[in-house]
């Protein structure tokens, strides 16, 4: 799945996918927290049909809705099939140099081959963080990826 | 009582621009044509004119440039600048010639001299990215595929903006090339020192400015920007570009909390800038320029598409999408009101401004119509073809 990112001057950024069944789906986000959920026409791809603007709080809602029963199920799912892959979960402590950065400037799938997929902050799971969701000291980071992928991201946040 | 007389007078301005806007809320259009109206209709040979107040009206007519600058300023962080600077150069340049050259090629041929050319050039030049904002997110294309390259136009006439207000002011002051080339380079240092600052140490600015309290924050952001802006223009910059500046410096959550703090101050005294335009400007001369305006408005109307048109197809967006693009540039509206507003007090030809305010009268309630006629007319075009 390509995920497709354009920043929007003044406004926030674009995130925009075409679904295996090319329906093309994106979400706006705007500077503000706002969250534009838009559908594009199937016949014309320039053009979106329906803007769905959502509150912080309604956008939380619905991409937990969408995202944390797969998370899980893919978790359990990813440790079974593949031997060799590990799921850790990263405590990011107090002078991580990651406090209050965005996940993009991590590169960790770049760096070190294993993926961050979800994020657990205040006893909530963020799923699927976007590249510009920023840590803070105190959040969990689940990453999944070999095993030693999964410890150069640990010591990735510990310092490196 | 003078103060009486002079706090009926404003109590009577501000409320009858409420019921303005009340009426643009309404119907969903931009407020400017409105408040232009009102000022004309109470200016020098309008039905009602007023005396006591005008001084009043003149400051808060400047504050509310200086607080339409900074706020435009504040829209786009300066790593956006830059990024747009890289990226959509072309178009940027492709826009500012298409939509330059028949404003100034107007004011040479009514014989206006240079100076009121390159004023007029600026007037048609700008698109109005208020009232584009306003159309893109009413009709729901802020999702579209040709957004982003609309967007980037924007952002570039901007930057060009920051560069060609410092020019024009060191013309309008009579400073001949030579100063116009002077101003243009403190400018461009300026600018350049204000953007470095802003992309390395824009923490710092922000750690100056930020307080916990929106009544300090508000202060000290107000305070700062009306005082680079008078520094700014006592240097010959235009107080426009100091406080445009000071909106790039200013980035981040800290731009956001500022902008939602200044932007009922904004709306005030943006308000009485456009009345105190529409004040200055004789109704009597409107009628004459109206034609021209008219020839002008078209012309620049048709640019602005073939702007859109060329940005969107560089982007790979389809035809409807094109057109899109270009109806959603064609609105002028605050800044060109601003320019002509700076060329009339510095003593170019009193018609400009007469012509400006036929313009954008035009162009403000013609673009967003247009905007929203777009779609049904090229989808039904489309399919007649088809």
């Amino acid at each position: 799945m390509d995920l497709e990112r354009t920043a929007l001057p003044g406004i926030g950024l674009q995130h925009v996918f075409a679904t295996g069944r090319g329906r093309r789906i994106g979400v706006i986000s705007h500077r503000t927290g706002r969250r534009d959920l838009v559908l594009y026409d199937t016949r014309d791809p320039d053009t979106c049909l329906l803007t769905v603007p959502l509150t912080p709080e309604e956008a939380d809602a619905l991409a937990e809705l969408l995202g944390t029963g797969r998370i899980v199920e893919r978790l359990a799912e990813l440790n079974r099939q593949a031997e060799g892959l590990v799921t850790e979960q990263i405590p990011l402590a107090a002078g991580t140099p990651y406090d209050g950065r965005p996940l993009a400037d991590t590169q960790a799938r770049t760096r070190t081959g294993a993926s961050i997929v979800a994020v657990i902050r205040d006893g909530q799971v963020i799923a699927s963080p976007r590249p510009d969701f920023v840590f803070a000291a105190g959040d969990t980071v689940m990453v999944v990826g070999t095993a030693e992928g999964t410890a150069a991201v640990t010591a990735l946040f510990s310092g490196g | 009582m003078h103060t009486t007389s002079q706090l009926i007078e404003l109590g009577a301005i501000i409320l009858g621009l409420g019921l303005l806007g009340a009426v643009s809320v309404r119907f969903s259009i931009s407020p400017i044509p409105l408040y232009l109206l009102a000022g004309l209709a109470f200016g020098s040979g309008g039905v009602l004119p007023l005396d006591t107040s005008e001084e009043f009206v003149a400051t808060g007519a400047e504050v509310g440039v200086i607080l339409l600058l900074f706020t435009l300023g504040l829209e786009y962080t300066a790593s956006e600048l830059v990024g747009t600077l890289r990226t959509s150069a072309r178009v940027g340049l492709a826009d500012l010639v298409l939509n330059a050259v028949p404003g100034a090629a107007t004011a040479l041929l009514l014989g206006w001299g240079p100076i009121a050319a390159v004023a007029l050039a600026g007037i048609t030049y700008v698109t109005s990215s208020g009232i584009a904002a306003k159309v893109i997110s009413d009709l729901g294309w802020l999702g579209n595929r040709e957004t982003p390259a609309v967007l980037s136009i924007l952002v570039f006439e901007d930057l060009a903006m920051a560069a060609y207000l410092p020019i024009l002011t060191a013309l309008l002051a009579g400073a001949g090339l030579l100063g116009g080339a002077t101003a243009l380079l403190v400018a461009g240092v300026t600018i350049a020192a204000i953007l470095f600052v802003a992309l390395r140490y824009g923490r710092f600015v922000e750690r100056f400015v930020a307080s916990p309290s929106d009544e300090v924050l508000l202060l000290k952001v107000l305070g700062l920007t009306l005082l680079v802006a008078g520094i700014a223009e006592h240097l010959q910059v235009s107080a426009a570009v100091g406080a445009f500046l000071v909106g790039i410096a200013l980035s981040g959550p800290l731009a956001h909390s500022a902008r939602q703090l200044l932007s009922p101050l904004r709306d005030l005294f943006a308000a009485v800038f456009f009345v105190f335009f529409g004040l200055r400007t004789d109704p009597g001369d409107l009628r004459p320029m109206l034609g021209v305006a008219a020839l002008l408005a078209t012309a620049t109307a048709v640019t602005k598409l073939g702007t859109g048109w060329f940005a969107a197809r560089r982007a790979r967006v389809a035809v409807p999408g094109r057109i899109r693009a270009g109806t959603a540039l064609v609105s002028r509206g605050e800044f060109n009101i601003v320019i002509a507003g700076l060329a009339v007090s510095a003593g170019i030809t009193p018609r400009l401004g007469s012509l400006a305010a036929a313009y954008v009268l035009i162009l403000a309630v013609a673009g967003p119509l247009l905007a929203r006629a777009a779609e049904p007319l090229t989808r039904s075009y489309l399919r007649n073809r088809a």
